[in-house]
């Protein structure tokens, strides 16, 4: 099979080759290890040897997913292999061990091709905080590929790699998926094992896949889920993460919320949004309006809750342990504050400040104490809301890709690029996120001047990822999105 | 709005040394974030309890019992210093 014909392949789609023996997993590994190298999109921070082998991995030729290689994102750690989690401060870091997430698929028979690039400890929206450089996106090489897993996204969308591993915090694997045309899902808060996942906000990050369609979604997520005696907040999942079959969308109803569809959304991104509902309907769908009076807030709870997690956690970073440490310190707190103020990039301190801000006697109330409780609201209205629909649908980002650089100058500005997908992460229910098309309002952008892609994203209750998985498949079917032009 | 002298208690508290010019820019954008996040001040919710777990989980217990865990050389592997078998780092009081 010649390498083009490899990399047009799903990675069901390459599985179902290599057990005809019309393909090996070898030339498989090669084709894609090739393009990883020669990659320009700065995707990776580390590439595998041409001989791929992973702590604990299965090259057995019975392994479900037979040699089908994997990106991870840089945060996840990989023993022995740079886990820098885009940070200046992790330069050269290689782990003693291997993240479960990333074992169990490893087990399951996918060696790992790399380790991408993403926002600096996962914070941002467009890979533009990564001390590694930016990421650039396929379909736009002046435009971000969104973030935090933005390696992930643009070397699943470029098909540079056949999936990917990536996190959501806050929107960091759905938010990139949409900006980069491809499918992303994160699952149930717990769902997935933390262990090994360099931490950012512990009680929102969840990993999950990041695929050409939502079939291999749901195929990457089946090896994923799972309690894990490493992670106390990882959960059993009550069943098997099962291929999507489903064909039509009879009986399914979907929720729109007004406060997540309407003002701050670009026109381009609304068009596609309603056309696709156009679509679930032609399948069978009802579509009813949903109240979720709290989402506004959504983002104000995050932008507490996540700092402080993060302040508490990035304080492992002191210079002792692992990792940079500062030349010629006078004493231990010039060695901590110097190694910190060296290794950290400007998001991540802006996150440190607000966090201990937050945190910091006298404010704890009113900032921390607060947030958790809008927390609270958030998770009511979403339980009203699926009292009354199966499904809340949204656009998953209100734009599309936007120019490297566009947003930096002001915080809020980027943070606002979240604000359809904090609710759901607040909440820990599953959402993910397909391309649904091209923005036409964009029209004279992207190869063949024909748009950028826009991302349509599905929520259902915690544990929903079943139905979740068929409700977004029978819709990818309709849609017949195509993202080949991308790997052009 | 977060002052000077604020930034630089808060970044003491951070163990987190902040150049002149981040200190300027620091207080500058603390305070517009700030701004947004007190929109949370509006709300009603004195009888809403915080939320601790967003999925529900007793406390899970195991066995208290050793375990192997990584051997000292690999832990120590990757500290930027050693000395007898431990993490070497400056004295406290220079």
């Amino acid at each position: 099979m010649v390498d083009s014909d490899v990399i047009a392949l799903t990675a069901a789609g390459a599985i179902a080759e290599i057990k005809a023996a019309r393909l090996s997993p070898e030339e498989l590994f090669a084709a894609y290890r090739a393009r990883a190298a020669a990659d320009e999109l700065n995707c990776f921070t580390w590439v595998a040897d041409a001989e791929a082998a992973t702590p604990g991995g299965s090259a057995s030729a019975s392994a479900p997913l037979r040699g089908v290689p994997l990106a991870v994102k840089d945060l996840f750690c990989t023993a022995g292999v740079p886990s820098q989690s885009g940070s200046r401060i992790l330069e050269g870091y290689r782990p003693p061990y291997t993240a479960t997430a990333v074992v169990r698929l490893a087990a399951a028979g996918a060696p790992l091709l790399g380790k991408t690039n993403q926002d600096e400890f996962a914070m941002g929206s467009s890979n533009e905080n990564s001390a590694y450089g930016p990421v650039l996106n396929p379909w736009d090489r002046t435009r971000v590929p969104g973030g935090s897993s933005g390696g992930s996204a643009a070397a699943v969308a470029a098909g540079l790699a056949p999936w990917a591993l990536g996190t959501d915090t806050g929107g960091s694997i759905r938010q990139p998926a949409a900006l980069c045309g491809i499918v992303g899902l994160k699952p149930t808060y717990g769902a997935v094992s933390r262990y090994g996942m360099i931490a950012f906000a512990s009680s929102l990050d969840q990993a999950g896949p990041l695929t050409r369609d939502v079939s291999d979604a749901a195929l990457l997520l089946s090896h994923m889920v799972g309690q894990d005696p490493c992670d106390a907040t990882s959960l059993a999942f009550p069943e098997p993460i099962a291929p999507p079959s489903a064909e039509r969308l009879d009986g399914v109803r979907l929720g729109v919320p007004a406060e997540l569809t309407g003002e701050g959304v670009e026109p381009g991104v609304l068009a596609a949004f309603r056309a696709t509902l156009t679509r679930a309907q032609e399948l069978g769908a009802s579509i009813q309006e949903v109240r979720l009076p709290h989402a506004p807030h959504a983002l104000s709870a995050y932008y507490v809750l996540a700092p402080a997690e993060c302040s508490s956690n990035l304080a492992r970073f002191d210079g002792v342990r692992y990792g940079r440490r500062v030349e010629n310190p006078a004493d231990l707190l010039d060695m901590y504050t110097r190694t910190r103020h060296d290794g950290f990039g400007a998001e991540v301190k802006r996150r440190i400040m607000l966090g201990t801000y937050a945190l910091s006697s006298g404010y704890y109330d009113a900032y921390y104490g607060r947030a958790q409780r809008v927390r609270t609201k958030i998770v009511h209205d979403f339980d009203a809301a699926f009292a009354q629909v199966d499904f809340i649908v949204t656009p998953t980002s209100p734009s599309v890709a936007f120019g490297l650089g566009e947003k930096t100058g002001d915080p809020w500005s980027m943070y606002i690029n979240d604000f359809c997908t904090v609710p759901m992460s607040l909440a820990g229910i599953p959402a993910i996120s397909i391309p649904c098309g091209l923005s036409a309002a964009d029209a004279g952008l992207g190869p063949g001047g024909a748009g950028l892609p826009v991302g349509f994203q599905i929520a259902g209750p915690v544990f929903s990822e079943n139905r979740l998985l068929n409700a977004a498949y029978a819709l990818e079917q309709a849609l017949g999105f195509d993202g080949s032009v991308a790997r052009a | 709005m977060i002052d000077r002298d604020e930034v630089l208690h808060v970044a003491r508290l951070a163990r987190l040394e902040l150049d002149e010019s981040e200190v300027e820019a620091m207080a500058g954008e603390l305070s517009a974030v700030l701004d947004h996040i007190a929109r949370i001040g509006e709300l009603e919710l004195d009888d809403v309890p915080p939320t601790t777990h967003v999925v529900e989980v007793t406390g899970r217990l195991r066995a208290d019992e050793p375990r192997p865990c990584l051997p000292r050389e690999v832990v120590l592997a990757q500290a930027p210093a050693v000395q007898d078998d431990g993490f070497l780092v400056p004295s406290p009081q220079a």
